[in-house]
């Protein structure tokens, strides 16, 4: 099938959506409770969606495999959520906050999605400081701004170092109370198996309770999938260790195109692994580049203690290499900048992969006690992970996965190229390019949700003809047999391998041939490994007990499973793009001074993957990128 | 170092229980308390058994999923962290370690370590909300916030709602979890024309969940993975007094489909 329209917009840049709500089918309210609508996941795109759909008065069924919605992983997001309000009278604007996103995401993301992502970033803001959002304020009572990485202005909103908990609470609250009203029905510890499609077109879910372990058929005139990025392909990553990739890929499976999966971020602030049996990497907000210096020793193998180094001999590498944005500059440039230096023998730490994040001087300036209100609770994380002092000694950081900018193809309207199956939040593809940058995720997930998705859905079930069939339809059984049949072939392995295990290796295989550099070699090593790895975990996994019970191992199997094919894609997709682009970083193509070079004339388009079977090359459908507004040029932070 | 674990076992609501002794070997005192349990569940795995069931998702301390009673303490031995963030290295080679899910009536046990918290939920909905449309809302920066205040609101909206003070409350009462809402709302201007409403409804779903009441022993702040004052607890005392004075609670729809 080839790739449909994209149905972006024409006209002025600044008119396009405007004119494409004014251009979208209405659903009269009357209707809209007639009309069922499914949202897998409950982060701040499912959460926000769900709630504001059943407002409208849609009926909803929201679900999430933890055994609450407020748990969902947004909750985890620290330093802040971008929107280009200029209350700081710094000179931000609609425009720029646009053309800083596109910039930051390397020039391979949609102009008119990306425009539309900036104009809606105000009111995320005033909706969330009426639901209660307790945001950082200035004396005077209004609200408090701070920088991030890759913007010379202060435009990201805060609370404290939890901003993405306060933020996915206040949308939480909001589905409470579309809860307690009747228009969402809450499901908890259940997870979408896979995805339902007649002819062509999404009409329900298969969902495990996860407590019974009893499957069921939803049906529904419109499915959401709105389940979060797959970092944790890589094992260690920030992510949770439930988050997954099933639902994104078993939507593909189905015929649903992924696109971009190359485009992962590495967060350059997390605290350095230590051991083999770690089951996860902290984040330390990029926040904490506002006020702390990154520095290695200039000398190689130098092990003295860091107070011991003299300003002189030490290498401050980000604001030696890009002045104008130093410790500011955007993830992927940081984070491949703490690479070289440890590469180069000048890590620190006690495996040498680590640089420090200084805040003496900071201290110094700013005094304890300011520096403890901006950034106390991560100040205190730090130390009782590490048990070191982040007050007396330099934080020790390392780059980790984090953010998964690829994702499920969609158009402008986040419908994917399956009718009836949108895709919001972290999930999609849409917004970042190939390099998100920071405080935009919070931003992107509460857009598609508050004030996106609740327009375009109507638009596809105002003209949706055709009844979804009821969940003892046929297709439903068997949708249902094969997942049943799946899970069996789980439970009867009866090996002694635990699917960490399995998880670990891939884990391991990903970061060193498809995570921060990428190589043809390496990935082709890595294309011939996969297959090897999940031909063994069919036969050797252990998941004891049975389907019909409470089963954890089970659960991470199946997700693990998953893993194991995408894995493929991503690699796949890694190859193909033979250029570098933000955090698709390829070693063969770089300038002199190590930064990416990308390869407009060949590449500038977004990659869409078409299933073809488990093992089998995806087949590739080309969106070319077209920039009406901003000439792409090579990115400088210099 | 090496450690004996003593696990409450559970298949399920019904079914009684025990205590079950495991051995951790070779354990690194960097590793995090779940970490330690992660070993030890692939021990089982290895032979075939089915592992220890607990929560966890985040393990960074904010998701407030993770629940186990250490050594007779909700979330373990340090203050002001959740069992995710707590390290082996607050343990001595040689320990023995006894593990226990959270126990409390509105808390039925689901397997194991695992409980069902979905009581707070239902708190939740009976009231702890702003009643705001999406779109309904006036510019950010109209309505100033005293910095104090919105300080003050904070620190009672960072709870991460695990229950960890239901856990330890000898009443298993969730004051602590009511009062941190209750406040966070009552403090702002945002959550003033219902704050009357959701404090009498809050308070009655946490009583008809089967929560204790609060009788001050303020063991619930010293467990608080995020150290929520107990403060809050006479505050929404105050909010619950002025609140049943002024008026008698106007009935909430009920809904459902």
């Amino acid at each position: 099938m080839p790739l449909p329209d994209a149905k972006i917009p024409s006209g002025p840049l600044e008119k396009k959506w405007d004119k494409h709500r004014f251009d979208l089918k209405l659903v009269n309210p009357a209707n809209k409770r007639k009309y069922h609508v499914i949202v897998v996941g409950s982060g701040l795109a499912g959460a926000s969606a769900s709630a504001t759909l059943a407002e409208l008065g849609y009926r909803v069924t929201c679900l999430c495999f933890q055994d609450s919605p407020r748990r969902a992983h947004s909750i985890a997001a620290q330093g802040g959520i971008n929107a280009s309000k200029n209350y700081q009278n710094d000179g931000d604007s609609v425009y720029r906050l646009f053309y800083d996103t596109l910039k930051g995401g390397d020039f391979r993301a949609r102009e008119a999605n990306v425009y539309r992502l900036a104009q809606v970033s105000g009111a995320i803001i005033d909706q969330c400081v009426a639901q209660g959002v307790p945001f950082a304020r200035e004396y005077g009572g209004y609200l408090a701004n701070r920088s991030f990485g890759g913007a010379q202005v202060s435009r990201t909103f805060y609370a404290r170092g939890q901003t993405g908990q306060q933020l996915l609470l206040g949308a939480y609250q909001a589905l409470s109370r579309q809860i307690s009203s009747g228009g969402v029905r809450m499901l908890v510890r259940s997870e979408m198996q896979d995805l339902v499609v007649e002819d062509g077109r999404a009409v329900g879910i298969v969902t495990r309770d996860l407590v019974s372990g009893k499957l069921a058929s939803l049906s529904a005139d419109a499915v959401v999938l709105a389940s979060g990025g797959y970092s944790s392909v890589f094992y260690l990553s920030t992510n949770a260790v439930g988050c997954n990739v099933t639902a994104i890929h078993r939507a593909y499976r189905r015929g649903a195109y992924l696109a971009n999966p190359c485009y992962t971020q590495i967060h350059p602030t997390c605290i350095p692994v230590n051991g083999d049996l770690q089951s996860k990497l902290t984040l330390m907000s990029e926040s904490l580049r506002n006020d702390g210096r990154i520095w290695v020793p200039k000398a190689k193998g130098d092990r003295r203690a860091p107070a011991d180094i003299p300003d002189a001999e030490r290498d401050y590498y980000l604001e030696r290499k890009y002045p104008s944005y130093g410790n500011l500059a955007p993830r992927d440039i940081s984070s491949r900048s703490a690479k070289e230096a440890c590469d180069d023998g000048r890590g620190v730490g006690e495996h040498g992969r680590g640089v420090y994040l200084d805040f003496s001087e900071a201290i110094r300036r700013l005094g304890r006690a300011t520096i403890a209100e901006r950034y106390g609770n991560l100040f205190e994380m730090y130390e009782r992970i590490t048990g070191e002092d982040p007050y007396q000694v330099p934080m020790r950081i390392y780059p980790a996965a984090h953010y998964t900018m690829g994702g499920l193809w969609v158009d402008y309207n986040l419908m994917s190229n399956v009718p009836g199956l949108f895709v919001i939040g972290e999930a999609n593809f849409s917004d970042h390019g190939a390099n998100r940058l920071g405080a935009s995720a919070l931003m992107q997930g509460l857009a598609d949700g508050y004030f996106i998705l609740p327009y375009t859905i109507g638009d596809y079930l105002a003209q949706k003809k055709k009844a979804s069939p009821a969940p003892e339809a046929p297709v439903f059984r068997d949708v249902e047999r094969e997942s049943s049949e799946r899970l069996g072939r789980l439970l009867e392995a009866k090996g002694r391998t635990p699917s960490d295990v399995f998880h670990r290796q891939l884990g391991k295989l990903l970061w060193d041939k498809c995570g921060m550099a990428r190589n043809a070699r390496g990935l082709k090593e890595a294309l011939a490994e996969i297959p090897r790895l999940r031909e063994r975990f069919w036969k050797e996994v252990s998941v004891p007990g049975t389907g019909e019970s409470y089963n954890r191992a089970l659960e991470k199997a199946g997700r693990v499973a998953d893993y194991l094919e995408f894995a493929e894609l991503l690699c796949q997709d890694a190859l193909h793009r033979d250029e570098s682009c933000g955090g698709h970083f390829r070693e063969e193509h770089q300038t002199e001074d190590g930064e990416a070079k990308r390869n407009d004339e060949a590449f500038s388009y977004v990659a869409a993957w078409e299933y073809k079977g488990v093992g089998a090359p995806a087949a590739l459908h080309r969106e070319p990128l077209v920039f009406e507004n901003v000439k792409p040029g090579q990115r400088s932070y210099k | 170092m090496n450690l004996k674990l003593v696990v409450w076992r559970q298949a399920g609501p019904q079914d009684k229980g025990r205590a079950v002794t495991y051995e951790a070997r070779d354990i690194s005192e960097h590793m995090s308390f779940l970490e330690m349990l992660d070993v030890v569940n692939e021990g089982l795995l290895s032979k075939g058994e089915e592992p220890i069931a607990f929560d966890s998702d985040c393990r960074e301390g904010i998701c407030g999923m993770c629940s186990l009673v250490i050594n007779g303490v909700a979330h373990g031995p340090e203050r002001g962290t959740a069992t995710c963030q707590l390290h082996m290295r607050k343990f001595k080679d040689g320990d023995t370690i006894t593990i226990e899910p959270w126990k409390a009536r509105a808390f039925p046990v689901v397997r194991d370590l695992t409980v069902d918290r979905s009581a707070f939920d239902r708190i939740v909905q009976a009231g702890g909300f702003v009643s705001v449309n999406t779109g309904n809302a006036p510019d950010a920066n109209a309505v100033p916030v005293p910095k104090t205040v919105a300080d003050l609101a904070m620190d009672a909206a960072q709870c991460i709602g695990c229950g960890a003070c239901v856990a330890q409350c000898k009443n298993a009462s969730a004051m602590l979890f009511v009062a941190a809402k209750v406040s966070h709302l009552a403090l702002l201007p945002q959550g003033q024309p219902e704050k009357q409403r959701r404090v009498l409804d809050m308070v009655a779903r946490m009583d008809s969940e089967g929560f204790g009441n609060c009788t001050n022993q303020y063991e619930c702040e010293a467990v608080c993975p995020k150290s929520i004052s107990s403060s809050f607890i006479a505050r929404m005392n105050r909010e619950y007094l002025a609140a049943s004075a002024a008026r008698q609670p106007e009935r909430r729809e009920e809904g459902g489909y």
